[in-house]
């Protein structure tokens, strides 16, 4: 299991996992789930497209990735915000099927695109994924006041001369760079799960930002190697792992949650006086980790 | 047929019985998911949409392992994955996103596993593209009765709670205060919903669904704010980008890489009606 190209394979998803679990903080903290199943998805066509005119499917990824967060930038400004990304998703993905119906042999290519082939990974997809990674955290790193910032406080943020446009670009582009990086290696189905359990669960076990993204990018790493040994015993497909395990590590941080807050709620009855009231032990909470009014 | 307009319906468009039967789907989707779509731009619950479409893929793909007709499995899947989203909160406005993503991408880990099962167990691989990207050129006669009876009673659905949705969909407090039961209105609308993208995937494929679901209904919101027009506003949009990408599509087996794919023109085609909607404003909308 550790040995020839496994070792790649586990190289490879501890990188992703890393990325799409720092990421993924910020997917939560903005209630922007859709976005970050968007984006992987829509670049899915880039990567047929690239296949078709036979190029390196990361150029292909690449553009679309970037393409469809500029077009949910753009339509999205004024209007709904979620028709915008609804529509720039499904037209990125018509694209896809049309590039795949001009090519032969499609069927385990484009599964393989969807779902990943974490444990195909050849030794050449190491040295771009890494640049891709460092790039994508060292952007994180320097974004990463402004848009905690800009996601909590989108007020006092704009008064500090963030404007929330300005953070929501900066944002989508960070998940497009995400998207590109991870999309050859491991699937888009199995980007996005990374992308919104882990650092779900984290959030329902800390509420200091930084901690939380400490605790997402672990769950994440923990995630998927459990799905890797899974995967590799069972011979099921990566994906189907890292879907289940990320939403049970999200239940996990709800129940947490529901026996902490009936924990506090008992102590709340024990002591009547003393202490927080239960009542406002909820926003306290949930203010100082920064839910996203959106 | 006079020979500029066979240039652009190619001849025996009319005359084919898969063409027909296509038509007659098509229009009655189309007709489904405008209506059901109109609540789903007004809730902005494209992603709920988006996930149910996405999720079906597994229900079609282990219809297809089991050996029944996929709507089935795209029915009886969504309509599971919608009880799941009501059940973990999808209704609350805070943290809705997030429930409906953990549902989709368990659901769609559920999609890569019947997908993978289905490849190794036929020797056909052709069952992965159409769930995902559906081929309404290769419906079976006996879906017609199936859809009109699902798309009726999705219909019917959103006629009985007309009313107290339209409420509860535009204002849930003032909804919650006349009393109105808000959960179980918005439970029925998932329900709804989840028959209309189980619909749409059978046309379009499961991937794609939530393009006739939201692309027509927020087409017809840009030009009117009436709910009942927006409807029937809708329904058209969708009937017409889903003929006209079928008569594309037919067409387009003259054109290079013979036979391009219904599901990429009505796609395009909704965006292009959606981007004119916003573009070309109505002139009543600019008194507010």
């Amino acid at each position: 299991m550790f040995s020839g190209f496994m070792v790649n394979a586990w190289i490879v998803a501890t990188i992703v996992a890393v990325v799409g679990g720092a990421v993924g903080f910020f997917v939560v903290l903005r209630g922007s789930a859709f976005v970050a199943h968007a984006i992987p998805n829509g670049s899915f066509a880039g990567a047929a497209a690239a296949s078709l005119i036979g190029i390196n499917t990361l150029i292909g990824l690449g553009v679309f990735a970037f393409g469809s967060a500029l077009g949910i930038g753009l339509l999205g400004r004024r209007g709904r915000h979620d028709v915008a990304t609804a529509l720039t998703l499904v037209f990125a993905l018509g694209l896809g099927a049309l590039f795949l119906s001009f090519t032969v042999e499609y069927a385990p290519e484009i599964y393989s695109l969807l779902f990943g082939e974490v444990l195909g990974i050849s030794a050449n997809q190491l040295g771009p994924t890494i640049v891709l990674a460092a790039v994508c955290l060292v952007v994180l790193a320097l974004l990463y006041r402004p848009l905690l910032l800009s996601s909590t406080l989108p007020d006092s943020a704009h008064a500090r001369g963030i404007p929330p446009y300005a953070a929501e670009l900066a944002f989508l582009i960070l998940v497009a760079l995400a998207t590109t990086m991870t999309v050859p290696v491991v699937g888009t189905a199995l980007i996005f799960s990374l992308m919104i359990g882990p650092p779900a669960a984290a959030r329902a076990f800390t509420t200091r930002p930084l901690t939380a993204v400490a605790l997402s990018v672990a769950i994440a790493v923990a995630v998927a190697w459990a799905a890797i040994a899974l995967s590799y015993q069972t011979n099921w497909p990566v994906g189907f792992y890292v879907g289940v395990i990320s939403a049970a590590s999200y239940a996990a941080g709800r129940i947490w949650t529901y026996a902490r807050r009936h924990r506090v709620a008992a102590r709340g009855e024990a002591t009547k006086n003393g202490g927080e009231s239960p009542r406002f032990a909820r926003p306290i909470r949930s203010s100082s980790t920064g839910s996203a009014g959106s | 047929m006079p020979a500029d307009l066979a240039a652009i319906i190619a001849p025996g468009f009319f005359s084919s019985s898969s063409v027909q039967l296509a038509l007659v789907v098509g229009a009655l989707v189309a007709i489904v998911t405008g209506t059901v779509g109109v609540f789903t731009v007004i809730r902005g619950q494209s992603f709920a949409g988006e996930a149910l479409g996405d999720i079906g893929a597994s229900g079609g793909s282990s219809a297809y392992l089991v050996g029944i007709a996929p709507l089935w499995g795209f029915v009886g899947i969504s309509v599971a994955a919608a009880a799941v989203m009501e059940l973990i909160g999808i209704q609350r406005a805070r943290g809705r996103d997030l429930a409906t993503g953990i549902v989709l991408g368990a659901g769609f880990g559920l999609a890569a596993l019947f997908l993978y099962l289905g490849t190794i167990s036929s020797s056909t691989t052709g069952a992965t593209v159409t769930i995902l990207f559906g081929s309404i050129f290769e419906l079976d006669t006996s879906t017609l009765p199936l859809v009109a009876v699902l798309g009726a009673i999705a219909l019917g659905m959103i006629l009985v709670i007309y009313r107290p949705l339209l409420l509860v969909s535009v204002s849930p407090e003032l909804g919650a205060a006349r009393r109105l039961p808000v959960r179980l209105i918005g439970s029925l609308y998932l329900l709804a919903m989840a028959l209309a993208v189980a619909l749409s995937a059978v046309t379009i494929g499961a991937i794609l669904s939530t393009a006739l679901l939201v692309g027509p209904a927020a087409t017809a919101l840009q030009l009117t704010r009436r709910p009942g027009r927006a409807i029937v506003c809708a329904a058209l949009v969708g009937i017409g980008v889903m003929w006209l990408g079928i008569l594309l599509a037919y067409d387009s087996y003259t054109w290079p890489h013979h036979g391009w794919p219904v599901s990429f023109f009505v796609v395009t085609l909704v965006l292009i009606a959606y981007i004119a909607s916003r573009v070309i404003p109505a002139p009543r909308k600019r008194r507010d």
